[in-house]
């Protein structure tokens, strides 16, 4: 699909076009931070920012979900009788997206979409039902390793548009049918700003300066790397907090729970963390992750062992380094994962 | 490197050396920039890692629960008095327990830094007596220390520790400057509506990510309130209700116990000031029982205690 351009000040026009159909979401300023907010066409778009702080995983797996609703009265006939809830009620567009956040929802595919059999249905419909319309990263944070987990400044993985900020112009990249159609009225990009678009790639992915090591994580045994002793010092400082994962933008573990209120009953799906040792506390009051090294060494290994091994080689991290950012101890995602891939000695 | 980070490592060498303790329980450089991190020194190599920067925001008396061992602990007036604490509610031994009591320097709140530069990247800062130097992509700015102080430590009431088994450097100026009852005056002007939209307000971005309570060395509870399960006393979800209840009961079961550090909010990664609550039923203990966590090791809490002349602060 042939590039377009778009000055930036009409990029209000694309939106209008885009909000024909779509409800519109992109990054605002609130005060010091980012957030992901409602926008309309004529609202001015942020481009100098470096990540939202919270990841827009909540688009598509909201922290708090209700599944289904019933009727809370056993002796009704249509008491306790589990509804099914209403899908989306309009498309959204996601607009200004980083590419490391649409790349997440590219490996959430592979865990909520895994087969036919055991599709989840919530996950889908938001998912299928929501346009994304990326910006590629011009200046990555310090925090930022994408480049090596499988994701770069300009991935475009899980994307329907990649813009490039041309300063007053925009390069715009469809990248699947609803990409194309959204940008059809455009015209062509000239090879000038194709050429520039490309050094900015090149500026932005040498800017990375950090990353991880995988290749001895890969080629050992899972038993073999569970037993590094690399986990004996990395738990110390943690606190078991669920900043980590609820920051992250690939965690993806729930609790599903029913409430009522006198007749009224819900089942609700909620975001839930490795790091709780109530996860994983059983009825017989046993925990299979009952101690803080179980629960630290659970987050890391699941992302960079078992999910590569039961994912064809997909990696649970895209490299956005908000963990690293926002972790009140200071555990670094990037340090421990290159202690996890030092040679083991006997 | 500053003079109190020299002293901190010739003294856990010392007491590695001589196996005095086990480990000494201290910081280290962080890997980002205004964070540095809780570390846990086992030899004298590795004390010689040890910093001691206005970016030691956590409150290391949480790491001394159930730890086993003899550990050294570097301690400044908060932690200190933490410490004192959690002997008193028998949670730590005494004689466990080798305090390296130094005077704070005021922490510095990253939060306040990074919004002077809202569309930078800082890549680093360092500071003296008098300065923050912050560096970034393009630029280099100097700030005044003392105005980007963590709130809490404008209003400290005990910078030198209380307790210590060995001081690091010469004890300092033992308060922040500020009125510790103003952190509590904006509830007291308002009325009961007005309380409860503050409130609301306040805690609107919470996550229940629970950060503020496992980084708080008062919390130590086997299983915390949330997370009973039979019954469960708050739902899981972001219903109001369940985010209220807990941020209350959490501050209620503070009371009387809160040495002010503001581990909780250095922790919160959305920027909660919950120092709003705690700082209030602080207040009220202090006017109506005539006390403040952790100064020693003798007078008992006074909600663990009842007096027949106890107020009646119900009435």
């Amino acid at each position: 699909m042939p590039e377009k351009i778009l000055q930036k000040e009409d990029a209000k026009d694309l939106l209008r076009v885009c909000s024909r159909e779509h409800e519109l979401f992109a990054p605002v300023r609130d005060g010091s931070r980012i957030i992901w907010s409602p926008v309309a066409p004529d609202d001015r778009l942020e481009f100098e920012f470096s990540n939202t702080d919270l990841s827009p995983k909540g688009f598509m797996f909201p922290q708090t979900e209700r599944l289904m609703h019933f009727k809370n009265r056993p002796e009704d006939p249509q008491g306790m009788i589990m509804e099914q809830e209403a899908g989306l009620s309009r498309p959204r567009a996601l607009v200004n997206i980083r590419p490391c956040d649409a790349k997440a929802f590219a490996v959430l595919d592979l865990v909520f979409e895994r087969d036919a059999s055991s599709t989840d249905v919530y996950w889908k419909d938001k998912r299928e039902n929501t346009l994304l319309i990326g910006l590629a990263c011009k200046h990555p944070c310090p925090t930022c390793f994408c480049t090596s987990v499988n994701c770069g400044p300009h991935h475009e993985e899980g994307l329907d548009v990649l813009l490039v900020d041309l300063d007053n112009r925009l390069l715009v990249k469809p990248l699947t049918a609803s990409g194309e159609k959204l940008t059809a009225d455009l015209p062509d990009a000239g090879q000038a700003d194709i050429d520039q678009a490309a050094e900015q790639k090149q500026e932005a992915e040498a800017a990375i300066t950090s990353g991880v090591s995988l290749d001895s994580i890969a080629s050992r045994t899972v038993l073999e790397e569970y037993e590094h002793p690399c986990f004996e010092r990395i738990f110390e400082s943690c606190i078991n907090c669920g900043t980590c994962t609820y920051f992250c933008p690939t965690c993806h573990c729930f609790d599903i729970q029913d409430e009522t209120q006198e007749d009224y009953g819900r089942r609700i799906r909620t975001w839930d963390s490795c790091m709780s040792w109530l996860f994983t506390h059983h009825t017989s009051g046993h925990n299979p992750r009952g101690t803080k090294k179980d629960r630290v060494r659970q987050r890391f290994m699941h992302k960079f062992k078992y999910m590569p091994i039961k994912l064809d080689g997909a990696i649970g991290c895209v490299g956005c380094g908000r963990c690293t950012s926002k972790c009140p101890v200071n555990i670094d995602v990037r340090s421990v994962v290159n202690r996890m891939n030092e040679s083991i000695s006997e | 490197m500053n003079d109190i980070t020299q002293q901190i490592r010739t003294t856990a060498r010392r007491l590695l050396e001589e196996k005095t303790v086990d480990c000494v329980i201290g910081y280290r450089k962080g890997t980002v920039p205004m964070q540095e991190e809780p570390y846990f020194a086992y030899s004298p190599e590795e004390a010689d890692t040890l910093v001691w920067t206005g970016f030691c925001v956590n409150n290391l008396a949480n790491f001394l629960i159930k730890r086993p061992g003899r550990n050294a602990i570097l301690a400044q007036g908060c932690v200190s008095r933490n410490i004192v604490g959690l002997i008193k509610e028998n949670q730590v031994q005494r004689e466990n327990v080798y305090i390296l009591g130094v005077h704070s320097p005021g922490m510095l709140d990253a939060e306040k830094i990074k919004a002077q530069f809202p569309d930078r990247v800082i890549t680093k800062v360092t500071e003296d007596e008098q300065e923050i130097l912050v560096q970034g992509w393009g630029f280099e700015e100097r700030l005044e220390r003392k105005k980007f102080k963590r709130n809490n430590c404008f209003t400290c009431t005990h910078r030198n520790a209380v307790l210590y088994d060995e001081f690091i450097g010469e004890q300092g100026p033992g308060t922040g400057g500020g009125n510790i009852d103003k952190v509590a005056a904006p509830w007291e002007a308002m009325d009961s509506d007005s309380r409860w939209a503050a409130f609301e307000d306040a805690f609107k971005d919470c996550i229940r990510c629970y950060a503020c309570r496992n980084v708080c060395p008062l919390c130590y509870c086997d299983v915390c309130f949330v997370d009973e399960n039979n019954p469960q006393w708050v739902g899981k979800s972001q219903l109001d209700a369940d985010i209220y209840t807990f941020h209350i009961l959490r501050a209620f079961h503070c009371a009387g116990r809160c040495t002010d550090c503001g581990a909780c909010e250095s922790a919160c990664p959305v920027g909660i000031k919950m120092r709003t609550l705690t700082g209030k039923l602080e207040k009220d203990i202090r006017e109506f029982y005539d006390y403040q966590p952790g100064l020693d090791l003798e007078t008992p809490p006074p909600l663990t205690l009842y007096r027949p002349n106890d107020p009646d602060v119900a009435g």
